[in-house]
């Protein structure tokens, strides 16, 4: 759930901006020599934006009775790097501004950071560094997304409590409060999110090997398999 | 059903199991009104903190109904669940055609048409 329009302070609302607008315009460029060098990956570049739409337009119920949607950002910023999740994030948060009155224009730099910059990156440095310790790839998968969606709902939280300290408790106690509101409602649907992105990457890593292995989520194949054959 | 399908309608269950088992257990009961948006709740709370403090600014388009808003989410979810199936479709079909093509030209001539 992103912070709604009008809803953070006009000097928050452009430091945001500020801070996200770098992100997106690298984020723009990796994409753009992505598809030139690699147009087959366009296709995967598509999915992995569609994924965050599909999952950031489902609000679930939560433990703690209330609703919040999953970001779907994980899958894309493992498979193509965190930058050009910068950009098929913020776009997907553009959509929701301007036709759901979901989030909105003065929170979009905020909003883009915490959904399209921060859980990205903090996914895929969860994941890369999982994969270090060698653990099985739809472990890492998993965490990965996991750390993707609930990151960027604590980023939301820390946001808030930066524009609208506790008047008695400050900062601290309007984290704490933010949280209870955002992160912990978000648990079971980043493990619905990481449940969801194996089962994404178990299809593709069917139906898309050879992508899978030259992104570097994959190992080669072995020349005794099938795979090496059908290439 | 193979292992691999297993493995995934498994996966499949336990979401729908975490989605449906806060309602189904009345975890929002405690609430006047039960599973609202935790956006709307934040509003809330920002209230809370700074009661004098008004939005400055909003939305250019909202939808005038809660009926055309779900459609619209629904839309979104569409397009997104039909850009994966095209995915996953041509995925299939590419790979069975390759295997179509490979199987045609080892039988043919036993080297490959390409």
């Amino acid at each position: 759930m992103h912070i709604a329009e009008g809803y953070l302070p006009p000097l928050h609302a452009a430091a945001w901006g500020a801070a996200s607008a770098p992100f997106v315009i690298h984020g723009a460029r990796a994409l753009s020599r992505e598809v030139k060098s690699h147009p087959e990956s366009t296709l995967l570049l598509g999915a992995s934006g569609a994924f965050t739409f599909v999952l950031s337009a489902l609000k679930i119920p939560s433990v703690t009775g209330s609703c919040s949607h999953p970001t779907g950002t994980g899958l894309g910023a493992i498979l193509f790097r965190p930058p050009a999740m910068a950009v098929l994030g913020t776009i997907t948060l553009l959509f929701q501004a301007l036709l759901l009155a979901h989030g909105g224009l003065t929170t979009l730099g905020a909003n883009a950071f915490s959904m399209a910059i921060a859980g990205p990156w903090a996914g895929y440095a969860v994941y890369r560094l999982l994969r270090r310790l060698a653990l099985p790839p739809m472990v890492c998968v998993f965490f990965g997304a996991f750390a993707a969606d609930l990151s960027t709902y604590c980023v939301t939280s820390v946001q808030l409590a930066l524009a609208f300290p506790d008047p008695s408790s400050g900062f601290a106690g309007a984290l704490a409060k933010f949280g209870g509101i955002f992160a912990v409602t978000q648990i079971p649907l980043a493990v619905s999110e990481g449940l969801l992105t194996v089962l994404v990457m178990r299809l593709l890593s069917q139906s898309s090997t050879g992508e899978l292995v030259r992104l570097g989520v994959l190992a080669p194949a072995r020349p005794d398999s099938t795979e090496a054959v059908a290439r | 059903m193979s292992r691999n399908a297993k493995i995934n309608t498994l996966l499949l269950a336990v979401v729908v199991a975490l989605a449906a088992l806060p309602v189904v257990l009345g975890m929002g009961d405690h609430k006047e009104e039960p599973f609202t948006g935790s956006d709307a709740q934040a509003q809330t709370a920002i209230t809370e903190n700074e009661p004098d403090y008004e939005p400055w600014f909003s939305p250019l388009y909202e939808p005038a109904s809660g009926e055309i808003e779900s459609a619209l989410f629904a839309l979104q979810a569409a397009l997104g669940a039909g850009v994966l199936a095209y995915y996953f479709g041509l995925r299939r079909g590419r790979r069975q055609g390759e295997e179509r093509a490979a199987a045609a030209a080892g039988a043919s001539s036993g080297t490959p048409a390409e």
